[in-house]
């Protein structure tokens, strides 16, 4: 299970990370901060830690589903 | 979990003044995770930029940074490096301030072959100053300055530099993170004058003046106009004209400045 580290002051919302996740796991809030909407379908690609350009959001190798 | 990468930010500057999806934040992590791979540390790396919003870039990072004139940045460098050769000397700049303002600085700065490491954060304008149009910005394509399009051919950047002399050409893009950190670990690597040029996109002024102003299609356009270079050079010559090849472009031995140098204070009979 996906463990995610977002720093919420660094996100500006650009999008990027929701763009370039091939499991739709992620999704921009009112706010314009991103959110973790679908985290079992987390495959631990990294594509959005890898291309955000704000350092704002890590994904790490969690512990199983609660 | 903190990423290793984080010690090499000034985290007290952070968040960032660019964009929002803007490519440089990505670009300058591939910078910091090339001097990780390729060993480098804090203490004897110094990081120079211009003027541009890619030269804040030197602002977030926690090494020994100067921010310095317009264009500038190889000339303050190299400075640097021949006061103290031990030094590593990166140089982050834009197209603006490194092909349109440091132009002559810039290829002085390949043919005299001093030992940097210069990134060239390519968005295409003058982002900062409000969309004018650079020297590398395509032909047609809108600007503040050109706003029936460019007329101007854009500078084959690369090739220039590689006519100009440096030792280590390559290109990469900001989709492509770890090629690119790749990419400047091998100018890290190289010992002469290196230069990296970094595709990356600028939604705000040049997206905004040319019809797509979401960073991640401009992403997944810059992706799709590059082609890696053993597969660009497979290519009928009329259709590589449509992609930028990228990897590393042109590389030869040559013996830098400081080196040189060194054998003239020999021959003078200095430093014993």
């Amino acid at each position: 299970m996906a463990d995610f580290t977002i720093k919420t002051a660094r996100c500006k919302g650009c999008g990027i990370c929701v763009a370039f996740c091939p499991k739709q796991v992620l999704a921009v809030d009112e706010l314009g901060k991103v959110q973790v909407v679908n985290r079992e379908a987390c495959i631990l690609c990294g594509q959005c830690e890898l291309r955000c350009p704000d350092y704002a959001i890590f994904v790490d190798k969690g512990g199983a589903v609660q | 979990m903190e990423r290793s990468f984080e010690k090499y930010f000034r985290q007290n500057r952070l968040p960032h003044m660019w964009c929002p999806g803007c490519g440089n934040g990505i670009v300058t992590k591939a910078v910091i995770m090339a001097v990780e791979k390729a060993g480098l540390s804090q203490d004897n790396t110094v990081i120079v930029s211009g003027i541009g919003c890619s030269s804040r870039a030197s602002g977030y990072l926690d090494f020994d940074t100067l921010h310095t004139a317009h264009g500038r940045a190889i000339p303050f460098a190299t400075g640097v490096k021949l006061a103290n050769p031990e030094l590593n000397v990166i140089v982050l700049t834009g197209d603006g301030d490194c092909t349109a303002i440091g132009g002559n600085h810039f290829i002085h700065g390949c043919r005299r072959n001093v030992d940097l490491t210069v990134v060239l954060f390519n968005n295409d304008i003058y982002g900062m100053t409000g969309g004018q149009a650079s020297p590398m910005t395509p032909t047609g394509k809108r600007a503040t300055t050109a706003p029936y399009g460019a007329i101007d051919r854009p500078f084959d950047v690369c090739r220039l530099a590689e006519a100009a002399g440096a030792i280590y050409v390559a290109r990469s893009t900001a989709f492509h993170v770890q090629h690119l950190a790749d990419m400047i670990k091998g100018g890290l690597d190289s010992r002469g004058f290196s230069f990296i040029e970094a595709l990356c996109q600028c939604p705000t002024a040049y997206g905004r003046n040319n019809k797509m102003s979401d960073p991640a299609k401009m992403m997944m356009a810059l992706r799709d106009s590059v082609l890696m270079k053993a597969a660009w050079d497979k290519l009928p010559p009329e259709k590589q004209a449509e992609k930028f090849p990228i990897g590393v472009l042109y590389q030869k031995e040559y013996v830098d400045y400081a080196k040189a140098y060194d054998t003239v204070i020999e021959k003078a009979g200095g430093r014993a």
